[in-house]
């Protein structure tokens, strides 16, 4: 009774409200619909709780796996098949989170804690290296050394936006090339990328990228829900990558220790070593691991990184020379 | 024709080595792992605490033709040391790997052990006897007055409690970055092989200084690195041929005789991924844990996280059979990542005549499979199976649905009480289970002979 009074009063086309136009029952309308357009949205619902848990199940096993890797550094030798392993693990989350946009959308929740903090230049470059987004969003199935966070968006994206000014590129950064710029504007793009998207819905005539905003569409429900959980997961991932600051090289604790390391070359500083837990070189800090794992070879932050190493021996060689 | 399995369930006694119940233990007794020699006279077991223990057989009982003889222990000597890495800053584990026998080419036996760096070859030999009569030496060793000395006599060798003497013969050292997993003994019986996480290095017995590698599989960037070695063995037969197992699931027959450097395999062993299972935690079950050459050398066991393996080596796109350890773990497998035990590794062993395949699982279960008959049992290492002659019971998991009396249930299994380390008599039924820090020894009393 009261859907047919309403059907005759309310403004709202019957198309945009039952969309699949079937018609209702008379005994429906005390109930619960349960059939025609209502029940699109119901299954949609239910479609999007299934994806909230599953993307819940999968964020938690992401924070359980860094967890993981960063208690590598014991007393002995961490295993290194074990490290591995959860590495490949987290990578093909990290993967299967970047199809879906949900990694962007954890890094840009991420950011935003981010900003409020002062960031030194290391950690901007913690950061900028964690934003990095494999090209496996393309699609392409070879896993990459991964970001352990971020899509590649994160500065890539305010290069466009600088540069166009612009609605945002979508989740998969295909287009976007890999040459990340050194400076890192946080928290100047939009919370949610697929509204804008939908709204302006013209950049690139990247088919996956309507597909995206399909998606978004859909789920944009369970997308807040998702960034909700999301924004508490990244507190805890924050409190993970947040140690980042450590990475900054703290004074020389023991100038005997320094002198004793400082005849060890520069090879040392790569994953290897710290995978094997090497404690040992004051310049590397615990974390360094995640860092490592997802600087890439031809990029130049891993450039930078091995300059910052570079500089950091060079260092080290002055002070023996001047200063002892 | 007796089934050796059912036998072997029915009949077998148990012998354990911890002599007092509820004797608590420390982290240096947990036995990390166990071999029978190739006569199956010896078993050595090496501990975390760097030590090996060599138990002995008895030899039988005149009296009783089917009282087998006992093995009790023959030597116990430390065989590595923990040390410290001073430019790593990082300790190097005493924890005994792997032990592996050479054949007996002497009164004496060796055997090798290694650590995660260093593998030592001992000889362990036996002294019956001394000399005596010495002229210029009295019996306490002290020199003689020389003028009570009156006559000349030749010393003679008379018995003695028997003494042996384990002494070390060769240390290879610094050939290995990361950690060693696997040694194994080449059929030639001059060289061996030792095989870390991403290095195989051959070694001749004979000489320390120098090895040559011959599988290398790190990457140029380490950044790149997503699969290492898990297990390596030489074939037992074809001293060119060797086998190694990866972390993804992979096993790769080498040929040495076709380069210097085994990069590049000669067979490669791969089951298609099953596209229904997958997980986020296919890759780490899939991680192969052990690999056995069969004795005959026909076919290749391999254990990973939920199953064991049979392949035949002239086919490389399959296994020949899988066997479920336990499946009913499938549905846990992210509590056993939370809590690593997901990353436990299981050895797999065969039985002389490669009709049955043997591995351990959780709760001081280990399971045999038959693969003639298809049938398989569970069995128990525990305190109630110690008693001698006790005969053992066959174990079950139920996972929900009906449960019978005595069964467990899946949530009820304990899963810090892990077989990892099992041994099979090269001839005959007997077993050894290394289940934390006991070690069982079960036999099989009826039937002493492997048929099939």
């Amino acid at each position: 009774m009261r859907y047919s009074y309403q059907r005759r009063t309310c403004a709202i086309p019957r198309a945009k409200m039952f969309p699949k136009g079937t018609k209702r029952k008379f005994s429906d309308s005390r109930e619960e619909p349960v059939a025609g357009g209502e029940d699109v949205n119901q299954s949609s619902l239910a479609a999007v709780r299934m994806l909230s848990s599953y993307s819940l199940q999968r964020q938690s096993l992401l924070d359980m796996s860094l967890i993981k890797l960063q208690l590598c550094h014991m007393l002995v030798e961490p295993n290194l098949c074990r490290s591995v392993l959860i590495a490949n693990t987290v990578r093909q989350i990290q993967e299967e989170m970047t199809q879906d946009g949900t990694w962007q959308i954890m890094t840009q929740a991420l950011s935003a804690a981010n900003a409020a903090a002062q960031c030194s230049a290391d950690r901007l470059v913690a950061t900028e290296v964690l934003c990095r987004q494999t090209e496996a969003a393309q699609g392409e199935q070879v896993p990459k050394p991964f970001p352990v966070v971020g899509s590649e968006g994160c500065p890539a994206k305010e290069v466009l936006e600088e540069e166009a000014a612009a609605a945002e590129v979508g989740m998969t950064m295909s287009t976007v090339s890999p040459q990340a710029p050194t400076s890192y504007l946080p928290g100047t793009f939009g919370m949610d990328p697929c509204w804008e998207e939908e709204e302006t819905g013209e950049d690139d005539d990247d088919e996956e990228e309507e597909e995206d905003s399909e998606e978004c569409g859909s789920g944009s429900e369970g997308e807040e829900r998702e960034r909700d959980s999301l924004v508490e997961d990244t507190r805890t991932a924050e409190q993970v990558f947040g140690t980042f600051e450590i990475k900054n090289p703290a004074p020389s604790p023991d100038p005997a220790l320094e002198e004793l390391f400082s005849d060890v070359d520069a090879s040392y500083y790569d994953l290897d070593t710290v995978l094997t837990g090497m404690q040992s070189v004051p310049k590397m800090g615990p974390y360094d691991l995640l860092e490592s794992l997802s600087s890439h070879g031809p990029s130049p932050l891993s450039s930078s990184t091995s300059c910052r190493s570079d500089l950091n021996e060079l260092d080290h060689i002055m002070e023996i020379i001047v200063g002892s | 024709m007796l089934n050796p399995i059912q036998v072997l369930c029915s009949d077998i006694t148990s012998l354990s080595l911890e002599p007092e119940p509820f004797a608590s233990y420390t982290e240096a007794d947990i036995i990390s792992t166990v071999e029978f020699n190739h006569t199956g006279e010896l078993l050595a077991t090496g501990d975390k605490g760097g030590r090996v223990v060599i138990f002995q057989r008895e030899p039988e009982g005149k009296t009783e033709p089917f009282s087998q003889g006992e093995y009790n222990v023959y030597n116990t000597f430390q065989s590595h040391e923990p040390e410290f890495d001073y430019l790593k800053s990082l300790e190097i584990e005493e924890k005994i790997n792997k032990i592996r026998w050479l054949p007996q080419q002497n009164a004496a036996h060796f055997l090798l052990s290694t650590n995660d760096k260093t593998v030592k070859l001992w000889k362990v030999s036996e002294r019956d006897k001394r000399p005596e009569g010495y002229n210029l030496k009295d019996e306490e060793g002290r020199m003689k007055n020389l003028s009570t000395v009156t006559s000349l006599q030749v010393p003679v060798l008379k018995p003695m409690d028997l003494m042996v003497e384990v002494s070390p013969r060769r240390v290879f050292a610094n050939a290995h970055t990361y950690h060693v997993n696997s040694i194994s003994v080449n059929s030639d019986h001059e060289t061996y092989m030792s095989a870390d996480d991403l290095r195989i290095n051959l070694w001749h017995l004979g000489i320390t200084n120098r090895s040559f590698n011959i599988v290398d599989i790190k990457p140029v960037n380490m950044e790149d690195l997503t699969e290492v070695i898990t297990a390596a063995e030489f074939h037992p037969h074809h001293c060119n041929l060797l086998v190694y197992s990866s972390s993804k699931g992979t096993l790769r027959l080498c040929d040495m005789r076709e380069a210097a450097l085994c990069d590049k395999h000669s067979k490669l062993f791969e089951e298609p991924e099953d596209p229904s299972n997958r997980s986020f935690f296919s890759e780490i079950i899939s991680s192969v844990s052990d690999v056995k050459f069969s004795h005959s050398g026909r076919y290749l066991l391999t254990r990973d996280y939920l199953t064991a393996k049979v392949w035949d080596l002239n086919m490389e796109n399959k296994p020949l059979e899988i066997y479920q350890v336990h499946e009913y773990l499938r549905s846990k497998l992210c509590s056993l990542y939370e809590n690593d035990c997901i990353f436990d590794k299981f050895e797999c062993v065969w039985n002389g005549s490669d009709s049955v395949i043997m591995t351990g699982a959780y709760n001081n279960f280990f399971r045999m499979f038959d693969r003639n008959t298809n049938r398989d049992v569970t069995l128990e290492a525990s305190r109630e199976s110690s008693k001698p002659r006790a005969v053992l019971k066959p174990r079950r998991v139920c996972q929900g649905g009906k449960r019978r009396k005595d069964d467990i249930s899946v949530d009820s299994l304990d899963f810090t009480k892990k077989i990892l380390h099992t041994a099979w008599h090269p001839t005959e039924n007997i077993i050894a289970i290394a289940a934390t820090n006991n070690l069982y020894i079960f036999q099989d009393k009826l039937n002493q002979e492997m048929h099939g």
